[in-house]
């Protein structure tokens, strides 16, 4: 008989805690450059290794290296420093707005702009993101008003939403951006369905899922991506790591055993695993994805490798479970310093110029903050109707809201 | 006698449980290293070890369904689900799995778990942070369902609940975390230190599920409430000046039909209050309840105070948390007649 050990339970824990220093050598990062760009039609069980590496195109020189190096023209990619820096912006002046109270919450992409700001460039007109809420990006990238976006925000009088939902859970059906759940990775499986239903009409949209990497514990995320295998929908499913799901590190979510792109691997679904503080490279791999959907060869997996560098959200503090320089030692730099580098390495961009436009863009974010307090804040001026409460619940109010709405007096 | 918030009773009655019974462990989102976003669990990893305290990863269905694998086994798991307006992916395990396992295998598997979850509005969280999901629960045969309004109530009935032998949902009224928050958004809230139920002996105490208690005595209207809205009708009462008695039910299964018979037979009068919406929200049970037992001694109809039929909405919060003022209303006019 063979000896039994008492069994015991493994919980991940990460590599430091606050006070310790900073550590990713859980990350193993290749040279910008050094993964290959298989053809799109490729077989999913041909490409398993690029699930376990990154595809990186800048270098630490801020040169565009390797086969994915998408040869973006210059106005591109300032178009793209430009989406960035106002997302930024965007977000500092809401953090801002929600310490004076004009809001009850807001939750910034600080870090990770250019996942959002990079994927849109390889979307067109008609075609549908199901964004979580650090997204907001996608709207920005595509000049949506900011003051429209405040607005709901400030869930003032011409909040768009009517008030009825929190700060942040966005909805602009015009810009391809789907109603924002509060509820994790319920959209992820609806994404795919939109997908197929684009291919039951015989349509030529296609569609993009998106979900935080902890969040794809979630049955939800599963159950999309056997849909997304069986019937091949055009759909591009996002799972961005930002290595932190409020205070549980990526391990939690089962990071230590497998990446998050290798969970595509089971459903013979092709992945790829991209620099996500990489804006030519998110460029390239999501124009890669979105090209196979084009194609009708279904759908395509990316993480996306980046790192939260601010709170969750207005509510947390981050200092009370990670380091606080954790976010200075993140190996993938910033998204920003990263491709304004590579237009200054090309010639094409300053230290000047981009002072310049930094201030520029503040400049327009605190106007547009202005113009949208004017419509009133969530304790102060212009409220929605507080009748817009009953109202929307069903297509027609039926009685018993039009009873309740009365007694309401409102 | 030490004063405890409520956030502080159900953290020491964790940390009596855990002490007490090896069998104890406490596990959800963000509950291990940091303490649970309310900081319900804050410091019981350092103490008890990350086998009896740890993070889950966000599935409340994977949180759930190993509550009841671990119940089963012979564990006394005590999940979070760090909103109750999260719980709905657990929900299959909740009703399909845990409220039959007893009887589906007579006997022979049992599922003895507590899943705490914060609910209820008052700030500003929106749809998602704000629901009063109850009667999900209440409608589910083989659960028990708990919402204390205090502190001394949350750390005697969590002990209970953990002692239970049967599955037990138990609700957090997250309003009253801090305070007895009374429907007064615009005041300031009376810390529990300055409350007298914010008393909470040391160590172990019980409160046995299926035990209303009586909050104010009054002959004029029996007020039957739970959770947060036992403070909002202290404060309407008070200032409407109505004789209620306010009955705080604490278990809305098992239920204390005995203390809602008496109250009412003595009041011949009866107003239910709730946060959750009121379309078969449990208010619809109550007053089916007084009726069948109290028919002959009620003098009006009875009176349902609630929250909207509606999603809970952002900005409209204070049209939508059923306030003093309404519930004032309804003290009233249930005496006109
Ligand atoms: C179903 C559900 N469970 C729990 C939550 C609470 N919650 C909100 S965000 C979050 C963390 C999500 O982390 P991740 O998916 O990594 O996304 P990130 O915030 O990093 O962008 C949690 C647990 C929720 N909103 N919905
Ligand atoms: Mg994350």
């Amino acid at each position: 008989m063979a000896e039994r050990i008492p069994l015991s339970l493994h919980v991940p824990e990460p590599a430091v805690r606050p006070g310790g220093r900073p550590d990713f050598q859980y990350l193993s990062i290749p040279r910008a450059g050094a993964v290959r760009r298989p053809p799109v039609d490729v077989p999913a069980h041909e490409i398993h290794d690029l699930a376990y590496s990154i595809i990186r195109v800048l270098n630490r020189e801020g040169e565009a290296v390797g086969p994915w190096d998408p040869g973006l023209g210059v106005e591109a990619m300032k178009a793209g420093l430009r989406a960035m820096l106002k997302t930024r912006a965007f977000d500092a002046r809401m953090m801002m707005a929600q310490r004076q109270g004009k809001t009850s919450f807001y939750m910034p992409s600080t870090g990770e702009e250019a996942v959002a700001c990079g994927f849109q460039t390889a979307l067109e007109k008609g075609d549908m993101n199901f964004p979580t809420y650090r997204q907001q990006g996608l709207l920005i990238a595509q000049d949506w008003p900011l003051v429209d976006m405040m607005c709901q925000v400030f869930s003032n009088e011409r909040d768009r939403l009517m008030g009825r939902q929190l700060p942040v859970l966005y909805s602009a059906k015009e810009a391809g951006f789907f109603s924002v759940s509060g509820n994790l990775t319920t959209q992820f499986v609806q994404a795919v369905g939109w997908a197929m239903a684009s291919a039951i009409s015989g349509d030529t949209r296609i569609a993009a899922a998106w979900v935080g990497e902890g969040s794809t514990a979630e049955s939800d995320f599963h159950a999309a991506l056997v849909f997304a295998s069986v019937y091949r929908p055009p759909v591009i499913l996002n799972v961005v790591n930002n290595q932190w799901a409020i205070s549980a590190f990526q391990g939690i979510a089962g990071g230590e055993s497998a990446t998050f792109a290798a969970r595509a691997h089971g459903y013979g679904i092709p992945s790829l695993r991209v620099d996500g503080n990489d804006f030519l490279a998110v460029h390239a791999a999501s124009s890669w994805a979105a090209e196979r959907a084009r194609r009708n060869l279904g759908a395509t997996l990316i993480e996306w490798v980046t790192y939260r560098a601010g709170a969750h959200s207005t509510s947390d503090d981050p200092s009370r479970y990670r380091p606080k320089e954790e976010s200075d030692a993140w190996p993938l730099g910033d998204p920003i310093e990263r491709l304004k580098n590579h237009l200054i390495a090309l010639g094409a961009w300053s230290e000047e110029r981009q002072t310049q436009l930094r201030a520029e863009i503040e400049d327009e974010v605190l106007a547009a903050a202005r113009e949208a307090e004017g419509y009133g804040t969530l304790h102060d001026g212009p409220k929605p109707s507080s009748a817009a409460m009953f109202e929307g619940v069903y297509k027609e109010m039926p009685r018993h809201l039009r009873e309740q709405r009365q007694e309401a007096g409102v | 006698m030490p004063r405890r918030t409520m956030v502080e009773a159900i953290r020491d009655a964790l940390d009596v449980m855990m002490a007490r019974d090896p069998r104890v462990v406490v596990f959800g989102e963000d509950v291990g290293y940091f303490g649970g976003v309310f900081r319900c669990t804050e410091g019981l990893q350092r103490k008890y070890g990350a086998s009896r305290c740890f993070d889950a990863p966000i599935s409340e269905t994977g949180i759930i369904g190993v509550a009841v694998g671990m119940g089963a086994y012979g564990l006394r798991p005590v999940a979070e689900i760090q909103f109750a307006d999260y719980m709905y992916p657990g929900y299959d395990q909740i009703v399909s799995e845990a409220a039959r396992l007893r009887y589906r295998s007579a006997g022979e598997f049992t599922a003895p778990m507590v899943v705490r979850m914060p609910c209820g509005g008052g700030i500003f969280g929106g749809q998602t942070h704000s629901q009063s999901p109850e009667a999900l629960f209440t409608h589910v045969a083989g659960l028990k369902t708990v919402i204390p309004s205090n502190p001394h109530d949350a750390k005697g009935l969590l002990i209970a609940a953990i002692e239970d032998d049967d599955p037990v949902i138990f609700l957090e009224p997250k309003r009253v975390y801090n305070g007895p928050f009374n429907g007064h958004h615009d005041q300031p809230i009376v810390p529990w230190a300055r409350h007298p139920l914010g008393e909470t002996p040391d160590g172990h105490y019980s409160i046995p599920l299926g035990q209303a208690a009586v909050r104010r005595e009054g002959a004029a209207v029996t007020v039957l409430a739970y959770g947060t809205m036992v403070h909002v009708a202290e404060a309407a009462a008070e200032e409407t000046g109505v004789d209620a008695e306010i009955i705080d039910l604490r278990s809305l299964v098992p239920l204390d039909v005995e203390a809602i018979e008496r109250s009412v037979m003595k009041t011949g009068r009866c107003v239910i209050l709730h946060e959750a919406t009121r379309t078969s929200g449990f208010g619809a049970e109550l007053s089916a309840q007084v009726q069948e037992r109290c028919f002959h001694h009620l003098e009006a109809p009875i009176l349902r105070v609630t929250g909207w039929d509606t999603p809970y909405p952002h900005a409209q919060e204070w049209d939508y948390f059923p306030g003093p003022d309404r519930v004032g209303r309804a003290l009233r006019a249930v005496l006109e007649d």
